[in-house]
């Protein structure tokens, strides 16, 4: 089962995981994009940890309903309405629960992904975040470790594709053979589950 | 790094306290991240909001006064500002008349604008929003995030301004707006990359002896690059950009913009070559800008917005202005 304390530490871990890869998703987000991706959700995620430490919320719900809240008062950009509404509209979907398990998780998880794309409009193949977080939701039915997998897999699928959002669609062709920025930090979301997890 | 910055956490909160300083006929809240002119709100007078990344300055702290915008909303460099900031700015500056959010359309941008506008009407703000999207170089399909907003935001800014401050009720702002969008196409050219504070070193890779076609405002790479080109080359490259989507009947107005790193020398003589190619293409420039206004840090470049303009969008364009980017009549 996973209380509040388990969805503070996907937090805490993301936020490791983020301020570890910062300098690589800032020079993925160099040649198809604007070059400010890591440090967005660098400062996005240390709030996230810090406001979970300062309220100290005591569901799952309520851990990332603030969480995506605070994501969308400081990132700012493209990443700040998405990553917000993710976490916000999977926080909403977990209700007010002590705890939950992975099978009800896995449904809020994708409820929260449905949410990204009728955000976003993104679909599968657009290179996005979508195309990390859509295998990841499909495999978290065998657990966090299948979907770390799928969401890494997804997210180095991206580099052939031609962008259809986003800053990168602007250059067309030109977007082709880079790895997308955002697809590769919602890997290290999905990947801090299991870590989490202790997995 | 040949920057004349502290250290790049500070660089937007430094900036504003620089804007304070210099300009007391602004409220800036430094902690928020708001510019608002300092007599807001303007009793019975629609307010116009914009805001975006920073690194475009002037745009848009820069025009923020009378005549244009009521208020600004500085994001991180390059980076579309929270709602938070849009909803401070709006119940700051709505009088009861509404507030127009003018909106470059970028997915940020645009996400931010919309979720600030929901929370201002949730407040009891009437908001109208209108989109920039002006830049022919992106193919405006379903298969990319749409044309850019770049210098066109200038027009849309200073005529809905100019609407707004003579009294114009809300709809017919946002339909002003709308129209001076809808009116106006731009291209631009990287000579050079700029370098932003996150990341230290340039945005892209452009040898020397070559340039970026199409490019918008965000350090990110053109739809091509060729090998360099002379200024009257350029020109006629980006007019005929231009003119491939739009066919201007009436005059236009011109902006001629420097990226932020391409002299003013430059500027002025790209500026002869721009005219020089209107007219050999029959459309006629009511008014020039000529400068550094819709900027790119220290991209070197510069863009051509034409406006195709009609008696009322002149009158509007001419009406006084008093912001710190844009002065004239007052």
């Amino acid at each position: 089962m996973l209380d509040a304390d388990f969805f503070r530490r996907w937090m805490t871990a993301t936020a490791a995981s983020v301020d570890r890869e910062a300098e690589r998703l800032t020079a993925l987000d160099s040649p198809i994009g604007d070059a400010d991706h890591g440090s967005n959700l660098q400062r996005g995620f240390r709030a996230v940890t810090a406001v979970l430490e300062k309220e100290a919320p005591e569901t799952p719900g309520a851990v990332l309903t603030l969480a995506g809240r605070q994501l969308i008062s400081t990132v700012g950009g493209a990443s700040g309405p998405l990553y917000g509404t993710l976490l916000r509209r999977t926080g909403k979907a977990l209700g007010d629960a002590a705890e939950v398990d992975e099978g009800q998780f896995a449904e809020a998880f994708g409820a929260g992904v449905d949410a990204v794309m009728a955000l976003g409009g993104a679909a599968p193949g657009d290179k996005t975040m979508i195309d990390t977080l859509v295998p990841a939701v499909a495999a978290l039915g065998d657990g966090f470790a299948a979907a770390r997998a799928a969401a890494e897999e997804g997210a180095l699928a991206t580099a052939p594709l031609q962008a259809r959002k986003g800053r990168a669609s602007y250059l067309g062709e030109r977007s082709i053979g880079h790895q997308d920025p955002g697809a590769t930090s919602s890997a290290l979301l999905v990947a801090a589950l299991a870590e989490a997890n202790g997995e | 790094m040949r920057m004349l910055i502290n250290v790049p956490e500070t660089v937007v909160a430094d900036a504003l306290r620089g804007l304070a300083a210099a300009h007391p006929e602004l409220t800036v809240d430094v902690e928020n991240r708001v510019i608002v002119r300092r007599d807001a709100p303007v009793a019975g007078k629609v307010a116009l909001v914009s805001g975006g990344g920073s690194g475009h300055e002037p745009l848009h702290g820069g025009f923020v006064g009378p005549g244009m915008l009521s208020a600004a909303c500085p994001g991180e460099v390059f980076t579309s500002p929270v709602p938070d900031q849009m909803v401070r700015a709006a119940a700051a500056v709505d009088s009861g008349a509404g507030v127009l959010f003018i909106v470059k359309n970028y997915t940020g941008d645009v996400l931010n604008f919309d979720m600030a506008a929901e929370l201002a009407e949730d407040e009891g703000i009437q908001v109208a929003k209108v989109l920039v999207n002006d830049d022919v170089a992106v193919t405006d399909s379903l298969y990319t995030a749409g044309r850019r907003g770049t210098g066109a935001t200038l027009f849309v800014e200073k005529i809905a301004g100019a609407a707004a401050d003579e009294g114009q009720p809300l709809e017919r702002v946002e339909s002003i707006a709308r129209q001076v969008n809808e009116n106006s196409r731009s291209f631009g050219v990287a000579l050079s990359a700029c370098t932003t504070y996150a990341k230290g070193s340039p945005t892209f890779d452009l040898p020397d002896g070559e340039l970026e076609l199409g490019i918008g405002i965000h350090g990110e790479p053109g739809r091509e690059r060729r090998a360099m080109m002379t200024s009257r080359e350029i020109a006629d490259f980006a007019v005929n950009a231009i003119l491939d989507d739009m066919s201007p009947r009436n005059p236009v107005l011109l902006l001629v913009n420097g990226m932020g790193a391409t002299p003013l020398l430059e500027l002025y003589g790209f500026n002869a070559e721009v005219q020089r190619a209107l007219t050999e293409r029959g459309v006629a420039v009511a008014r020039t800008l000529v400068g550094n206004y819709v900027t790119s840090l220290d991209m070197a470049g510069a863009s051509v917005t034409l406006c195709q303009i009609d008696e009322e969008t002149l009158r509007l364009w001419d009406a006084p202005v008093k912001t710190a980017g844009l002065r004239w009549g007052m």
